[in-house]
């Protein structure tokens, strides 16, 4: 682990807002005028809007030619660290999108077909989709998965709105409507609980670094309509009461939902089912090798879940009869829709081809990889000056990430996890990600492995933050000045928030700034 | 594959190197390092999954299945509803899939610059469209940009009851009521429907008076509407909602705001839509995606459930970057108590539209529009000139328009059978939805579409009926 951590220098490149590019006049692209014989039938265009919907201004977009546009998102492009370096982006999972998976998904069988076409014209695209439910339904222990939400969080949402439904059918929906989830459970299950009208319970931890059984029976009633828990969650914690968990609520008359966000580090071990929960949602663009955009999708959350809440699910689902695929929309108990059509199918595509890829040894072999690459980060990192780990007490080997603290680094040099995270990217490692809020742990880290990254890359990771650590007790102005050599410097503090400077578009900034 | 061979997605599938970590750590097996999931836990049943692929098994396996797809390039397509056919430049998909903001995470303002200026850009570029200030980054679709904006209005004004045009597609309304929550909700947000004019498409303002009051949080309207139709009176409709100390939210397709008033010329409060037609292929519907904009008061900018992001300037005078505004209202920020949810939605496709829009420019936008009435316009004459077909509302439409049978007597269903015989996708059916109309259905046609398609469709709607 003699690694000795090199500088990198990201593209300087001062690239103007597009709206300051261009000439008056330039086009980027053409369209065929219509022929004159159909023009001589309906008129001018312009006589075919009424008038009172006319459009009478011209908007203020910017006039460029084809190359200098192509160009200038190409450089923007370069100025986009991401995963060119290292990423260890905790929760996120980062691994290889596959350019396989990307050329398959872009091919015109799938980028050139509606979704409101005859199902005899998509049985290709039904028979795959149909595939990667049977895959998830093996993976999870669950009877029928639905790809409509378009991340995980829109998963969390669809369960919710099942939830709803399945309690309305049996009358109970009015009583039963507390939903109980934990401090380490993703924002996203609180937040679409409470947006789909729900009272929000959320269990603190205790010592060991999971809620306590007793926390749990004291918030389960004839209230609860549902639990909403990852395990894992993202300190790498399993917990080991899970089991007594979901029969607890069971027979309080709720439901049980497994977030299995962080299913990387036991994919193969154990189904959710097995353990209890009826339902469970998986996140294709991190678990099944779909890219996540910037954490911004187009994203899939494949929500499954018992025979029991399937004729809850929204609508449709991919049928199969032994012959032919179809969509079936009549199913009188669904919930509907939760997004227009039938999810990002192209993301469907690229996790069937990572699945297939991987195949069945392929599985096991990811959460193997990604428990032994964490653990093995663990013993550099806690090495290095400064780190401190997450509930000390809590001695068993951490599943797929660790939550770390540099509280220590931070009262004895002043240096605090935002001057590390930028400092970091200096030798092109994307920023470390710290924790969702609230913090409950200061000054927090927490990289995820995952299984795409080689030994030498955890190695560069680990001697980056060590380096990172020495230079904040040596000379700890260049870590809180830090980047310094990236695109751009950093952000005025509180710029993007104050109302005075802050601005959504350029226009909004013009104005603000009489620029 | 054999069994003892690496992985090429997985650099440390090499037994060795595995060993020399286990080393490291001291553990003598990788199954050691699970012990914290009880026995009980870990599954008894073998996986039964299907056998890894070489790349070059995947990609026969997979283009074997798709083979059985039919697509928009070897059929002429009629189908919209939400899900448009346009022409997508050739940059705009180059663009899209650089691997470098397609694999990335989120990063650093300094880190991850020019993916946020490519965000930032789109926010800008539709600002200009929409004729507002305030864009949030893009939602998932246009239901839930409505949902999510409606929801907005309940929060700003205190109340529980919103008024939507019924002539709306029953998908997106189906998305607006789970926004809106059932009944047994105490939030419930009631939606009450407002009828269209059976003989115009055009919203029933007279019963659009009835329905608001000061129950009313928001009204909601489309242009063009989900039947087509270009909705002109919306200054009317303003004037009514603002009266009742409702919001106006309008959606728009804003592929024709370079040719149709933007909805904040008679006075709209919101703005939602698709950003789909801005450069993004149908991906058989995995091209959806929603977008959300306002005035840039605090009023609106503190509901916003969406991430939002700010240019700002840097520690060095005269640079400038873009970072999270607001981030902590997000659930991100505050849990439940945060405004509504945010997460994975479409932002690469915002980049595809960010690249769309500044292709397009002033003109392109102009020009489109213009072609697509034209297009649209020519495509229903010659259609309503077959005897027993009839153009419902035969003016005053921008791309999609209302194609009825009864007089043929035949069913949507039949003929568009014979049509897809013909390689013809033809219009989507309504007549489950909308059976006021009888054997109707939605055609679309866009600047894709030449004279001769037209001519092609109307020769094979005359065999399908005949």
């Amino acid at each position: 682990m003699s690694i000795e951590p090199k500088e990198y220098q990201a593209p300087v490149w001062n690239e103007p807002i597009i709206h300051q590019m261009g000439a008056a006049g330039r086009r980027g692209v053409l369209f065929s005028r219509v022929e004159d014989e159909i023009e001589a039938g309906v008129g001018p265009a312009s006589a075919l809007i009424p008038e009172a919907a006319r459009r009478r201004d011209r908007p203020a977009l910017p006039e460029l030619s084809e190359p200098e546009v192509l160009y200038h998102y190409l450089r923007l492009s370069q100025q986009t660290l991401g995963m060119m370096g290292i990423s260890l982006f905790g929760t996120c999972t980062m691994k290889y999108n596959p350019s396989v998976n990307e050329a398959i998904a872009w091919r015109p069988e799938i980028t050139e077909v509606h979704p409101l076409q005859h199902d005899d014209t998509l049985q290709g695209t039904l028979e795959i989709v149909h595939g990667m439910d049977l895959i998830l339904r093996e993976l999870s222990g669950m009877d029928q998965f639905v790809f409509q939400a378009g991340g995980g969080a829109e998963a969390a949402y669809v369960n919710c709105a099942v939830t709803r439904g399945y309690h309305a059918a049996r009358g109970e929906l009015e009583q039963r409507n507390e939903i109980i989830t934990t401090i380490q459970t993703h924002p996203s299950s609180a937040a679409t609980a409470a947006t789909a009208g729900f009272k929000v319970i959320t269990l603190m931890l205790d010592e060991n670094g999971y809620p306590s059984l007793d926390s749990l029976k004291a918030a389960v009633s004839n209230r609860t309509a549902a639990l909403m828990v990852n395990n894992p969650d993202d300190m790498g914690v399993y917990n080991p009461e899970i089991k007594e968990w979901v029969r607890i609520v069971h027979e309080a008359g709720g439901l049980a939902f497994h977030d299995s966000a962080n299913f990387n580090g036991i994919i193969g071990k154990l189904r959710p089912r097995e353990i209890g929960f009826d339902a469970c949602m998986f996140m294709l663009h991190k678990t099944f090798g779909a890219p996540k955009s910037g954490v911004g999708g187009p994203a899939v959350g494949a929500y499954g879940c018992s025979a029991e809440l399937a004729p809850f699910l929204p609508s449709p689902l991919v049928g199969f009869d032994g012959n032919r695929y179809h969509l079936d929309y009549d199913r009188p108990q669904s919930i509907g829709k939760i997004r227009e059509f039938w999810g990002n199918v192209p993301v469907v595509i690229k996790a069937y081809a990572w699945s297939r890829s991987v195949g069945a040894e392929g599985m096991g072999q990811v959460s193997d990889l990604s428990v032994l690459a964490n653990n093995y980060m663990e013993k550099g990192l806690l090495a290095i000056r400064g780190v401190t780990r997450s509930h000390p007490d809590a001695t068993s080997p951490r599943l797929e990430m660790t939550r770390y603290s540099l509280e220590t680094l931070k009262e004895e040099t002043g240096v605090d996890i935002h001057d590390v995270q930028n400092r970091m990217t200096d030798f092109g490692i994307d920023a470390p990600w710290t924790s969702h809020e609230p913090w409950l742990i200061p000054e927090p880290f927490t990289p995820e492995a995952g299984e795409m990254w080689g030994k030498e890359a955890l190695d560069t990771w680990i001697a980056v933050l060590k380096q990172v650590s020495d230079e904040a007790y040596s000379d700890p102005e260049h870590v809180r000045t830090a980047p310094h050599r990236q695109a751009i410097h950093r952000l005025k503090p509180g710029a993007v928030d104050d109302p005075d400077t802050r601005a959504m578009t350029w226009r909004a900034y013009q104005r603000k700034t009489g620029r | 594959m054999g069994k003892s061979t690496a992985h090429p997605y997985m650099a440390n599938s090499v037994p060795e190197i595995q060993r020399e970590m286990l080393d490291a750590i001291g553990a003598d097996s990788i199954d050691e390092l699970f012990s914290q999931i009880p026995a009980d836990h870990r599954t008894q049943h073998p996986f039964d999954l299907p056998p890894a692929l070489s790349e070059n098994e995947l990609t026969r396996h997979v283009i074997g299945i798709l083979a059985k797809n039919q697509t928009v390039e070897q059929n002429l397509n009629f189908l919209g509803a939400g899900s448009w056919q346009h022409h997508v430049p050739a940059v705009c998909d180059e663009v899209v899939r650089r691997n470098e903001w397609l694999t990335s995470v989120f990063g650093e303002p300094s880190s991850d610059h020019g993916r946020n200026q490519a965000w930032f850009e789109f926010c800008s570029q539709l600002a200009e469209l929409v004729d507002l200030d305030l864009v949030g980054l893009p939602v998932r679709s246009w239901g839930s940009a409505a949902g999510s904006a409606l929801r907005m209005a309940s929060r700003l004004t205190g109340r529980n009851e919103v008024a939507v045009v019924r002539a709306i597609d029953p998908e997106r309304l189906s998305v607006i009521r789970n926004y809106c929550e059932p009944v047994e909700m105490a939030n419930h947000i009631a939606v009450r429907l407002v009828d269209y004019d059976p003989a115009t498409g055009l919203m029933n303002v007279d019963d659009l008076r009835e329905a608001v009051g000061d129950q009313t949080a928001a009204v909601y309207f489309e242009t063009p509407s989900y039947l087509g139709v270009i909705e002109q009176q919306g200054a009317a409709i303003a004037e009514i909602a603002h009266a009742a100390g409702a919001e106006l939210i309008v959606g728009v397709d804003p592929l024709s705001l370079g040719v149709l008033a933007a909805p904040a010329h008679f006075g709209a409060d919101f703005v939602v839509g698709s950003i789909q037609p801005l450069g993004v292929r149908l991906n058989t519907g995995g091209g959806v995606g929603g977008f959300i904009a306002t005035r840039d008061e605090d009023r609106y900018a503190h509901q916003y459930p969406t991430l939002l992001l700010s240019i700002a300037e840097t520690i060095q005078p005269g640079e400038y970057g873009f970072g999270l505004s607001l981030f902590e209202q997000s659930s991100y920020g505050l849990r439940d108590k945060g405004n509504d949810w945010t997460g994975h939605s479409v932002y690469m496709w915002a980049i595809a539209a960010a690249t769309y829009m500044a292709m397009m420019g002033p003109k392109g936008f102009e020009e489109i529009g213009g072609v697509i009435l034209q297009r649209a316009h020519h495509a229903a004459q010659r259609l309503a000139e077959i005897d027993g077909v009839r153009v419902m509302f035969p003016s005053g439409f921008f791309k999609e328009f209302v194609v009825n049978f009864d007089e043929t007597g035949r069913e949507v269903d039949e003929i568009n059978a014979s049509l897809r015989e013909q390689g013809i996708f033809g219009g989507k059916d309504l007549s489950r939805e909308f059976p006021e109309l009888g054997a109707s259905a939605l055609y679309c046609v866009t600047e894709v579409h030449t004279g001769n398609d037209i001519e092609r469709l109307v020769g094979a709607l005359r065999k399908a009926i005949a």
